[in-house]
């Protein structure tokens, strides 16, 4: 292929808004500002489509007859011409990859953050950090796409690491509010936690393939066939840990929630659609390290299938609209995770791409919600919101019946996909499978219940007055409710076949036929409308039931409410020892105490002797100097008689003598030894 | 070759000291001491410059060498160079000079002679210790380096200068007089100060290895009491806490971890080699025990000081890792240490100097009204923290992952807990400054006047930027620093034999390297004088 695709232009432009905004913002006129942070990712945008129909184009031309194949062009390298990092083995480069798997990324990444971008522009109207907002945004985009077109992991940790600075920024984006202040620095700090973990999984991919290149690794790994386990055990599990904080897994999931005290579109875009799937998106462009372990693999699904399941569970009791979506994006996220553990990583990758499409639905949706109630979050205070806000609750009512999982929509597809890849997996796979299946029920039952709380019944504070959002907010829900119908059409088969060059596992999958399939199908469609008939009973039919329930069961319902009490557990086991210790052992006792004592200790006996010396201080400068050079010589005539055979010899021998000394000695000793 | 190159390190010496002359004979009004000295600190500045723009790259050794003889007897050299090691450690106390400048402009304004004079006096002895080769000339700059400083930590500390100047004194001089006695001994021995001289005279082993291992020991001691290394760090939290912001931003780390690559590693590698690991385990706690302390600090200046414990104790590791690699990133490890604190220690000044407390609960929501210095402090943490991209991120992933594939996994999995721990409280920091709700000191307060100044942001925006360049083109600095940088080898070379040469009587056998019998390399001792006789 002859025409360069510029790759590098696509992290250009957003960190180039994020420049003009953040530096001159406060100074532009609004429009100014928008055009700005819109035209920003649209420009990216339009340079993936671009790269997109290019290679497509060129594939089409060039192997007429064999397929749909993109191999022929990507994956498709760019590298600057100057280092990042090049200091003897250690070299790093700025250099960018296009290959199947980054494309999708990217269309999903600027896709939807163009959306969010023009939702934003309407959602932040009156904010007064409006250009901050949009230089926040845009340098998330710049980031995000950093880590996606990385062709090396540390070019990669760079993406990794900015994301998590763009969520930190964003979340704490109303920073006179202590919790959004709170729950900014907990993101950073949880990331950091697995963000150790990958730093070490650099660092034994450095130690064991000398090379940090993706391409280079993938190279090495295919020259030995043989090699598994072991060492690359161990670099998995290390960027596992990573992945599990970026992506909001367990243990490390406890900072999603909280992120939702940022504007509801940074939830959409960053706790939603893009940031926290790039541990998904890691494992699947490392995927030929990951199926070198099938140890790693099963940890790896073990912790989605977990995560799916428990998010799902908590995300049953909550009563904050946005803190029910931040529970079922960790469930979600679960299930792509789940399909990574059983090297289905283009199911992973569709799931990715669809649960953007829904989950960023849902959220935009939400917030067109809290925007038309002015702020309120609290379901127990919505209700009747149907009629008056019609473009959202349809928009909505798609992205719930998506995420169900209900024939034809795009969740149907994807999240088939992973149940039916996981069933494949033998004994261990059907325990996985019906995890899964169990996770579909809840997930059905959270957000049915959700609908009909917020959309349906009679409105519960009557003095609201909902409006529905200006055309720049429905737009964008309008969009990603067609996303969300049609997004899953194109079939995991295609999908796979596209996606193949760059995810397909080195190993063979167990092969199902058509008729499991479609039982498997009939199966996850029947769990989402028993989820849905049950959340009908409690929510619409018997309203009063719920609280019934809780009665009946206060421990479990306490225990679900209150999230299973980990951030209580986290705070008491780890936080509070961890400052205890550092304030009270180390900062009283070791440092003031003990050192400090020691230091005393010495000043005293240094005065001690002054008070007995005193008798010949006299104050005078020049007796002090002397006694200094008298104190030095001492000390020097001390050293030199501490080593008295050494420094007697060469004073008061001649050469010759000292080395006939050192001989017998030598040889003395040496006899001896030996 | 440029007209300058023979002169510039004299330049670069003298002109402070004019300076500091100049301050001193001038009357002291209007704002004359604080011009002199920002003008006589940017010439500086531009003069450290020439250094980086005619340095020969890639070419061993030392460069712009000046070396004339000053005092016969004993045989003292004004030998002065500077290679890749010291070359952008010059430049930065160049460009942090006049940082300082800026950072003391509102905040001395009494006796402001004596504060400049000494305060570029400072800088000479600073330049000095960079670039001097002779052992006593170094010596001279050392203690004169250390002089201004306590000085102006008794006169200008907040509370209790005094006592922090007393600590800082007895911490800092006490083990220069071993240092001094080691330095005489080793002339005793060799009759010679020069750096090059003496390196080669150690490593050939005609000194005695148990005294040595001693005058080693005397080095070590005094340079890691200057960085700090723990637990040689008691006098850091008072020192930072009580010295004027110029002064602290330049009192720990560089020189001491100058003084320990060049002039303890430099020139004693074997005695080196033997007490890297107990380095390295201290290196490994300080770089924890620094982080913890620093999550619990009330005080910002206090938690700088155990940040920066935290901070050069990685750099430590580095340097007793005795690599290449590790080696590079110490340098470059100390001059974004360096920049990311001068950049921090500047704006927590200009927020002492304005709410007039160091007191972090006092302080918060200040972003509001503070909008620029928010984001300067911000970059600055994240920079510090070793955000990808900025100055930060390079040496600390070059030391973490030399010294995790070339010397122990264990160490480098435990320091680098500091990511964790160093956004903890940094990032706490930040929160508990400028986020919430606006405190009752920022609401005491007109907003017209708190932000940063043009003369601020003249010098913190060149310094922002600095870091971001440092970050994406480390290659710059990187290049130049390579030349510079000889780790001796980890292990003792294999075909050395350890031969026992003697063992003072009494002393235990065996008991190890102090008191019991002295081990030399077999190639060391007998090499120069005793082989021929050695194969009768």
């Amino acid at each position: 292929m002859n025409e360069p695709l510029h790759l590098w232009l696509i992290p250009l432009f957003p960190v180039a808004g994020f420049l003009l905004n953040g530096i001159l913002g406060p100074r532009l006129p609004k429009r100014l500002v928008t055009a700005i942070g819109v035209l920003a990712p649209l420009a990216s945008l339009a340079l993936v489509l671009n790269a997109w129909a290019l290679t497509t184009l060129f594939a089409a031309k060039t192997c007429a007859g064999c397929g749909p194949g993109t191999a022929v062009v990507l994956p498709y390298a760019e590298t600057l011409p100057y280092p990042w990092l090049a200091i003897g083995p250690l070299h790093a480069d700025f250099s960018l990859v296009l290959d199947q798997l980054s494309l999708v990324m990217l269309l999903v990444v600027t896709g939807v953050g163009f959306l969010i971008h023009i939702y934003s522009a309407g959602y932040m109207r009156d904010d007064p950090g409006y250009a901050r907002y949009f230089s926040f945004l845009n340098l998330f985009l710049f980031f995000m796409t950093v880590l996606v077109l990385a062709g090396n992991i540390l070019l990669m940790f760079v993406g990794w690491e900015g994301v998590g600075l763009a969520s930190y920024l964003l979340i704490g984006f109303w920073f006179q509010k202590p919790s959004a202040a709170n729950a900014g620095k907990k993101a950073f700090i949880v990331n950091r936690i697995g963000d150790l973990g990958f730093l070490i999984g650099i660092f034994l991919l450095l130690g064991t393939f000398a090379t940090l290149g993706f391409f280079q690794i993938h190279a090495r790994l295919a020259m030995s066939p043989g090699w598994h386990g072991g060492i690359l055990t161990v670099i998995c599990l290390c960027l596992l840990a990573g992945a599990t904080g970026k992506s909001a897994q367990l243990p490390l999931y406890i900072w999603l929630p909280d992120a939702m005290e940022g504007p509801t579109p940074v939830s959409a875009l960053i706790h939603a659609a893009t940031m926290v799937t790039a541990g998904v998106y890691m494992i699947a462009r490392l995927h030929f390290l990951f199926d070198r372990s099938d140890f790693a693999l099963g940890v790896v699904a073990i912790v989605g299938a977990a995560t799916a399941l428990f998010a799902a569970t908590i995300g049953l009791a909550q009563n904050d609209i946005k803190h029910v979506l931040a529970y079922s994006t960790i469930s979600q996220l679960g299930y792509m995770f789940l399909a990574c553990g059983v090297a289905a990583y283009s199911a992973a990758i569709f799931h990715l791409m669809t649960h953007a499409f829904f989950k960023a639905l849902l959220f935009l949706a939400a917030g067109s919600v809290i925007h038309a109630l002015d702020g309120e979050q609290d379901l127990r205070k919505m209700g009747g919101l149907r009629t008056k806000l019609p473009v959202t609750f349809w928009t909505m009512t798609i992205a719930v019946f998506t995420i169900a999982g209900f024939f034809p929509l795009a969740g149907f597809f994807s999240k088939d996909a992973i149940l039916y890849a996981a069933f494949l997996e033998g004994a261990g796979g059907r325990i996985l499978w019906f995890v899964g299946l169990l996770t579909a029920l809840l997930t059905a039952l959270y957000m049915f219940r959700l609908w009909y709380l917020a959309f349906l019944g009679q409105p519960r504070t009557p003095d609201a007055h909902p409006h529905e959002s200006p055309l720049s907010m429905r737009g964008p829900l309008v969009i990603l409710a067609l996303l969300c119908v049609c997004g899953g059409w194109i079939g995991i088969e295609h999908f796979s076949s596209y996606l193949g060059p760059a995810t397909a596992a080195n190993r063979a999958l167990p092969s199902g036929n058509a008729q499991l399939e479609r039982l498997l199908s009939a199966a996850a469609v029947g769990v989402a409308l028993l989820g849905w008939f049950i959340a009908d009973w409690f929510y619409r039919r018997k309203p009063d039931s719920p609280a019934r329930v809780a009665a009946a069961l206060p421990v479990s319902y306490n225990l679900i409410a209150n999230k299973f009490y980990v951030d209580e557990i986290y705070g008491a086991v780890i936080v509070k020892p961890l400052l205890m210790t550092s304030k009270y052992i180390l900062g009283w006792v070791v440092d003031t105490a003990i050192l400090g004592g020691i230091a005393w200790l010495l000043a005293g006996i240094a005065s001690l002797s002054g008070m007995i010396l005193a008798r010949w201080q006299s104050g005078n400068l020049r007796s002090y100097a002397a006694w200094l050079a008298a104190g030095a010589a001492v000390i020097l005539l001390f050293v030199l008689l501490a080593t008295w055979p050494h420094a007697w010899s060469s004073h008061f021998f001649r050469v010759e003598t000292v080395i006939k000394l050192r001989q017998v000695t030598v040889l003395h000793f040496g006899q001896v030894r030996h | 070759m440029s007209a300058l190159d023979p002169i510039i390190l004299d330049l670069i010496l003298l002109v402070p000291l004019a300076g500091a002359i100049l301050i001193a004979l001038l009357p002291d009004r209007f704002k004359l001491p604080n011009w002199t000295a920002l003008i006589t600190t940017l010439a500086t500045f531009a003069l450290t410059l020439h250094l980086p723009a005619h340095f020969a790259t890639g070419q061993p050794g030392f460069q712009f060498e000046v070396n004339v003889p000053w005092i016969a007897n004993p045989a003292i050299f004004y030998h002065v160079g500077v290679d890749g090691l010291s070359l952008w450690l010059v430049v930065l106390v160049g460009l942090l000079a006049p940082v300082g400048v800026v950072a003391s402009w509102n905040t001395i304004q009494t006796r402001r002679k004596i504060f400049y004079s000494l305060f570029l006096v400072q800088q000479t002895a600073m330049f000095g210790v960079f670039v001097a080769l002779d052992l006593m000339l170094y010596y001279g700059f050392w203690e004169l380096s250390l002089v201004p400083m306590a000085i102006l930590i008794a006169m200008y500390g907040r509370k209790e200068g005094p006592q922090a100047a007393l600590k800082f004194f007895l911490f800092t001089f006490i083990p220069s007089a071993p240092l001094l006695v080691a330095i005489l001994w080793l002339y005793a021995r060799t009759h010679t100060f020069n750096f090059a001289d003496l390196q080669y005279q150690v490593a050939s082993g005609v000194l005695p290895a148990g005294a040595l291992y001693w005058v080693a020991l005397a080095f070590l001691v005094a340079f890691a009491v200057k960085v700090p290394v723990f637990p040689l760090h008691g006098w850091i939290a008072d020192t930072y806490n009580e010295a004027p912001v110029a002064l602290a931003m330049v009192v720990a780390g560089k020189l001491g971890l100058y003084s320990l690559l060049r002039f303890h590693v430099g020139l004693f590698a074997a005695q080196a080699r033997t007490l890297a690991p107990l380095l390295m385990v201290l290196a490994v706690i300080g770089i924890l025990y620094g982080a913890c302390l620093a999550l619990v600090q009330r005080d910002f200046f206090r938690l700088m000081a155990f940040a920066a414990l935290s901070h050069f104790s990685l750099i430590v590791l580095g340097i007793y890792g005795l690599t290449f690699l590790g080696w590079t990133g110490a340098v470059y490890q100390i001059l974004s240490a360096g920049v990311v604190e001068g950049t921090l220690f500047l704006l927590l000044g200009a927020l002492e100097n304005r709410f007039r407390t160091s007191i972090i609960p006092s302080y918060g929501g200040l972003a509001a009204r503070l909008p620029r210095t928010a984001s300067y402090f911000v970059i600055a943490t994240l920079a510090m923290i070793g955000l990808p991209m900025l100055s930060g991120f390079i040496g600390e992933f070059i030391i973490l992952s030399s010294t995790f594939t070339l010397v122990g996994r264990g160490w480098a999995v435990a320091a680098s807990f500091t990511v964790i721990l160093g956004a903890a409280y940094m990032l706490s920091l930040v929160q508990r400054l400028f986020y919430g709700p606006e405190s009752a000191l920022a609401a005491s307060k007109s907003p017209s006047s708190l932000d940063l100044r043009s003369g601020e942001l003249a010098i913190l925006t060149p310094l922002v930027v600095l870091m971001l360049v440092m970050g994406l083109a480390p290659s710059l600095w990187l290049n130049s620093i390579e030349a510079g940088v000889h780790p001796p080898p980890r292990t003792a070379p294999a075909t050395q034999r350890a031969v026992i040469v003697s063992a003072p009587a009494g002393a235990p056998s065996g008991s190890g390297r102090s008191e019991g019998p002295v081990v030399v390399p077999a190639t060391a001792a007998p090499a120069t004088q005793s082989s021929p006789e050695a194969q009768p």
